[in-house]
């Protein structure tokens, strides 16, 4: 009898201390959940693992630093696949299944407008991720849209300087009917009549279109001296090998302006000198003076080749890594995870990260835009580390960031 | 859209490169559907499985257009075996025509789709080769190598499956069976042998066209879906059991395609190929060329 | 009787959950679920009754969709109108899809149908003003009436839409109409020469069935509060609505719905627990494997377990 009693204490109060060596600190029992759609696959894959990588490396960043408020970060990502039918699905079960706390929006406009309204009427803070004025209609006041433009204005301001420094008088459009592309092209549309050019094509295509032989034949036959397009990856790459193939025509000066996934390292690679002459949109090149980004550049390298993702990481991965900070900083200020309050933090302040210091507007997108207008020159074919290189992507506007003056016109531009 | 002569030449000649290859696609289709009466919805699913074939083969450094050829004896057994099966099934109970037959193949149709999805991704996957990427310059008009291709290729095909079908015994025996299965029973040959044979030939010209279809335009696995309408429209057109007619209802399809494409704009074309298709149901079922 | 006190158990039920403080996802699925039940039970009049095998379901849908997105645009119309007008809009659709293949063979009608789908949303994809291939972003209503939120009193009205579906499937099968529409299936020939309206019976059920299927699709752009054409016109609507008659038995009015609750409850799990894609291959997997080895689906394997039991 004493001696089982005796065995029993013993192993009641080993086991006692064992189990509160081996306990789950306090702090991780109570997170703060943060959660979101990512287009991992699709379209818009390649960018999104890549974006999604560095907020993975921000959550690693903070937790080992002891979390925000004490409590670790638990991040919660789905794949969407690019594919607007999934968020709002996806949306409703992280608010009601996984209940988390923060939402972040997925990258890029197409898979957020679905979640707009949605988030509107729940009342819930939404980081967006390098949408295009998403948020015109619903004007959901608590939106804060991490990219660095804000307008069709701000995007355009470069395209359109160098069509006015070329003397270019006609303008082809072509865009995707989509929500980005057709915002931005709408933008461009309503500011051609101050700039002097008048439009000699304006055709939309649907967002399936695989074959851009016909558009660009149609193109051609115009014999413009901009050609601007709004696409999205699937569609660039199309459109850049129908040019290849067809031929834009003799006329042409410039040739670019917002098209989505000449900025994805692999795209980029596979293209190779089918790049070079394009004037395209960019938020980084490498050799623009940011502060903290080249340590975090190393150190994101060092995980994407481990993770088999875009090695370089220079279009979104610092920006996604800079809506961390934000938060962070937010959280940190306001000492609570209540949206509201985090919202009105960010309406009011500039945050300090490494793509330089962010300040939002009433509608929640960029106060101080910084849209980079870049040409493509001397990019030979597969060959991946030349993309380090400031030359392979001359910077033409805005002019505090200029490292070179374009070269036209495009055929001119494809053998500089 | 401004209207101009070589805008409409280079329209139609890149309609008829385009219907060449859509009447390849449709061979398939016109021997197992126009031939045999088998509701074969999913002849566009097997085309877009010969697509990724010869894309996987091209990973060992193989040409689409021989790689196509590869895989053709691969999915002529497949075929074979999968209509002795189909015939066990369906055909024997008296279902194929009704609802289980097609429900049957529509069920096929989304299996294929989601492999597909599943063992290669959503993303949109193209070929390299010598002849894709450039084009034939003829004045200011420019005609893309692979369009070329494709349509060589297509003329090929679309000759020899019509020659094989008149010229020889077993040709003329896939014929016959659609029209009397009895009278062939008489003269001694076994009609289910010859419908295996025949379902074998529709699968394997599916992997050489969907070979082709690669060339053409980068491959995503949905793409089966508006090929239904295409394949179905050329085979309607044409007429059911007529080879010749394929030929030239992929012609029409073609140069219909390429124009509303050039003058409506790319926003239109996918409703060409079905618009053609409900109005030829409506007014003329059988066909410009049917029997 | 019986038939009808449940339907009305059932829709009070809905009530009062709706009222309740039961977790918002469930309502998010259990009304994919109910519209699951409509589609299902509308296809089947057609499909299983008369055996004309409807693939263009998406298109339905999408007309329903896009009828109730234009009655709220440009009216502001409440909801329950602009299922009424869907509804109109979509029976007029099928009763004209009917006549259009009237003297054509089974695969014909179906192949039109999918023609349908690729129509209707190039049509779409042409209009800017029902948003174009871009698509709309919608806001709800704020109240949800006598609920605590919209979204719980859609799924009332879903509830409303499935029982009233059920209860004209079992009306369809239980009266002339259905016996006339067994005998086209059996042998549409020999229904003529015995005297049967077969051209007047099938163009009612293609109108009854398109009317139900678009008064499912109603609903959608407000449960979304966004509506594009890709998503909408998507054929794996087409195969669900396939696969869940099958899967319960065609020849009865319960087995659809056997079928819809099975199928929607398993694709949602699946959807919530694993992928998406893999849910297209659970409908895919499922629809081939019943048609091949029990093509009488649920109710004919309790029927068969029934009688060799006795």
């Amino acid at each position: 009898m004493d001696l089982s009693r005796r065995k029993l204490i013993g192993t009641a109060s080993s086991i006692t201390v064992a189990s509160s060596m081996f306990s789950v600190p306090a702090w991780a029992n109570n997170p703060i959940k943060i959660g979101m759609s990512m287009p991992q696959t699709g379209p818009l894959g390649a960018g999104g693992k890549a974006a999604l990588l560095a907020l993975k490396m921000w959550v690693e960043d903070v937790n080992s630093r002891g979390g925000l408020l004490g409590r670790k970060i638990e991040f919660t990502a789905y794949d969407d696949q690019g594919n607007p039918a999934n968020t709002p699905g996806i949306y409703s079960k992280l608010l009601d299944v996984d209940k988390v706390d923060l939402l972040i929006a997925p990258y890029a406009t197409v898979p957020t407008a679905p979640i707009m309204p949605l988030v509107k009427q729940r009342a819930k803070l939404l980081m967006g991720n390098f949408s295009f004025q998403v948020n015109a209609k619903v004007k959901h006041d608590m939106w804060f849209n991490n990219a660095p433009w804000n307008d069709a204005e701000g995007w355009f301001a470069g395209f359109l300087q160098a069509a006015k420094d070329s003397n270019a008088k006609t303008i082809a459009i072509t865009a995707s009917d989509q929500e980005f592309a057709q915002n931005l092209a709408n933008g461009v549309r309503s500011g051609l009549a101050r700039t002097g050019l008048s439009s000699v094509y304006d055709q939309n295509y649907p967002p399936t279109t695989k074959d851009f032989s016909s558009i660009v034949r149609a193109i051609r036959s115009t014999k413009p001296d901009v050609v601007f397009v709004a696409s999205y990856p699937g569609d660039s790459v199309g459109i850049v090998n129908a040019a290849h193939e067809i031929g834009l025509g003799p006329t042409v000066k410039i040739f670019g302006g917002g098209m989505v996934g000449l900025q994805f390292t692999p795209i980029m690679e596979s293209l190779g000198s089918k790049l070079n002459g394009i004037i395209n949109y960019n938020t980084y090149v490498p050799g623009m003076p940011l502060k903290g980004i080249d340590d975090f550049f190393k150190r994101y390298t060092a995980k994407a080749v481990a993770e088999k993702v875009d090695p370089l990481g220079y279009y979104l991965p610092p920006f996604n890594y800079a809506t961390g900070q934000m938060l962070e900083q937010a959280i940190n200020a306001t000492k609570s995870i209540d949206d509201k309050a985090i919202a009105a933090y960010l309406r009011s302040n500039t945050m300090d990260t490494i793509v330089g210091p962010v300040k939002f507007d009433a509608g929640g997108e960029r106060a101080n835009q910084r849209v980079i207008m870049a040409q493509f020159r001397g990019v030979k074919d597969k060959d991946l580390e030349q993309f380090r290189s400031p030359q392979r992507q001359v910077i033409i506007h805005p002019s505090a960031d200029k490292t070179g003056d374009m070269v036209y016109p495009y055929e001119k531009a494809r053998k500089a | 859209m401004a209207f101009s002569f070589d805008l409409l030449f280079e329209a139609l000649l890149f309609g008829i490169l385009l219907g060449g290859f859509y009447a390849a696609v449709s061979l398939g289709l016109s021997v197992s559907f126009g031939l045999l009466d088998i509701p074969n919805v999913a002849h566009p699913a097997v085309l877009l499985l010969g697509a990724y074939g010869a894309f996987s083969l091209g990973h060992y450094g193989i040409d689409p257009i021989m790689a196509g050829v590869l895989l053709m004896p691969v999915f002529f057994v497949a075929g074979a075996l999968f209509y002795k099966a189909y015939y066990l099934v369906f055909e024997r109970r008296g279902d194929a025509a009704a609802v289980n037959g097609l429900a049957f193949f529509f069920g096929v149709v989304f299996i294929i789709e989601v492999g597909l999805v599943l063992w290669y991704g959503v993303d949109q996957q193209s070929a390299t080769a010598p002849y894709i990427g450039g084009s034939l310059e003829l004045g200011e008009i420019r005609l893309p190598y692979r369009l070329l291709a494709a349509f060589s290729v297509a003329l090929v095909m679309a000759l020899a499956l019509s020659t094989y079908l008149s010229k020889t015994f077993y040709g003329r025996a896939i014929k016959a069976v659609g029209q009397d299965e009895g009278a062939l029973r008489l003269m001694g040959v076994d009609p289910v042998k010859v419908k295996q044979l025949a379902f074998g030939i529709a699968t394997g010209v599916n992997a050489l066209a969907g070979a082709v279809l690669l060339i053409l335009a980068p491959i995503e696995p949905t793409m089966d879906r508006i090929y239904i309408g295409r394949t179905f429209c050329v085979v309607v057109l044409a007429g059911l059991g007529s080879m010749s007619g394929t030929l030239a209802a992929g012609l029409i399809l073609g140069i219909a395609e390429s124009i509303v494409l050039m003058f409506l704009g790319a926003s239109w074309a996918p409703a060409v190929a079905f618009g053609l298709l409900m109005v030829m149901l409506g007014f003329r079922p059988q066909g410009l060329f049917g029997r | 009787m019986r038939f009808w006190i449940s339907c009305a158990a059932l829709w009070i039920g809905s009530i009062f959950l709706a009222l309740s403080g039961a977790n918002n996802y469930l309502f998010f699925a259990g009304f994919v679920i109910l519209q699951s039940i409509v589609l299902a039970s509308a296809w089947n009049i057609l499909g299983g009754y008369a055996g004309y095998v409807n693939f263009g379901v998406p298109a339905f849908i999408g007309a329903g969709a896009y009828a109730a997105l234009a009655m709220h645009l440009a009216f502001a119309a409440p909801i329950l109108i602009q299922i009424a007008v869907a509804s109109l809009i979509t029976g007029l659709i099928g009763f004209l899809v009917g006549l259009l293949t009237v003297r054509l063979r089974g695969i014909f009608f179906s192949i039109a149908t999918v023609a349908l789908v690729f129509i209707f949303e190039t049509l779409v994809m042409n209009t800017p003003f029902l948003g174009g291939a871009t698509g709309m972003q919608l806001t709800r209503p704020e109240s949800g009436g006598l609920f605590p939120s919209y979204m719980r009193m859609l799924v009332v009205v879903m509830t409303g839409l499935a029982v009233l579906a059920v209860a004209t499937a079992r009306y369809v099968q239980e009266s002339h109409i259905g016996r006339g529409l067994r005998a086209v299936r059996d042998s549409e020939e020999a229904a003529e020469c015995s005297g049967v309206p077969t051209l007047k019976l099938k163009l009612l059920a293609c109108a009854l069935s398109g009317a139900l299927l678009g008064a499912a699709g109603a609903p959608l752009p407000m449960y979304l509060s966004y509506i594009e054409p890709a998503s909408t016109f998507n054929l794996l609507y087409a195969v669900s609505a396939l696969a869940m008659p099958i899967i319960g038995g065609m020849s009865h009015w319960i087995g659809p719905v056997i079928g819809a609750i099975l199928l929607a409850s398993l694709q949602q799990i699946v959807t919530v627990t694993i992928s998406s894609e893999l849910n297209v291959l659970v409908v895919g997997l499922l629809l081939v494997v019943f048609v091949v080895a029990a093509p009488e689906g649920i109710v004919g394997l309790v029927k068969r377990w029934k009688s060799s039991s006795k």
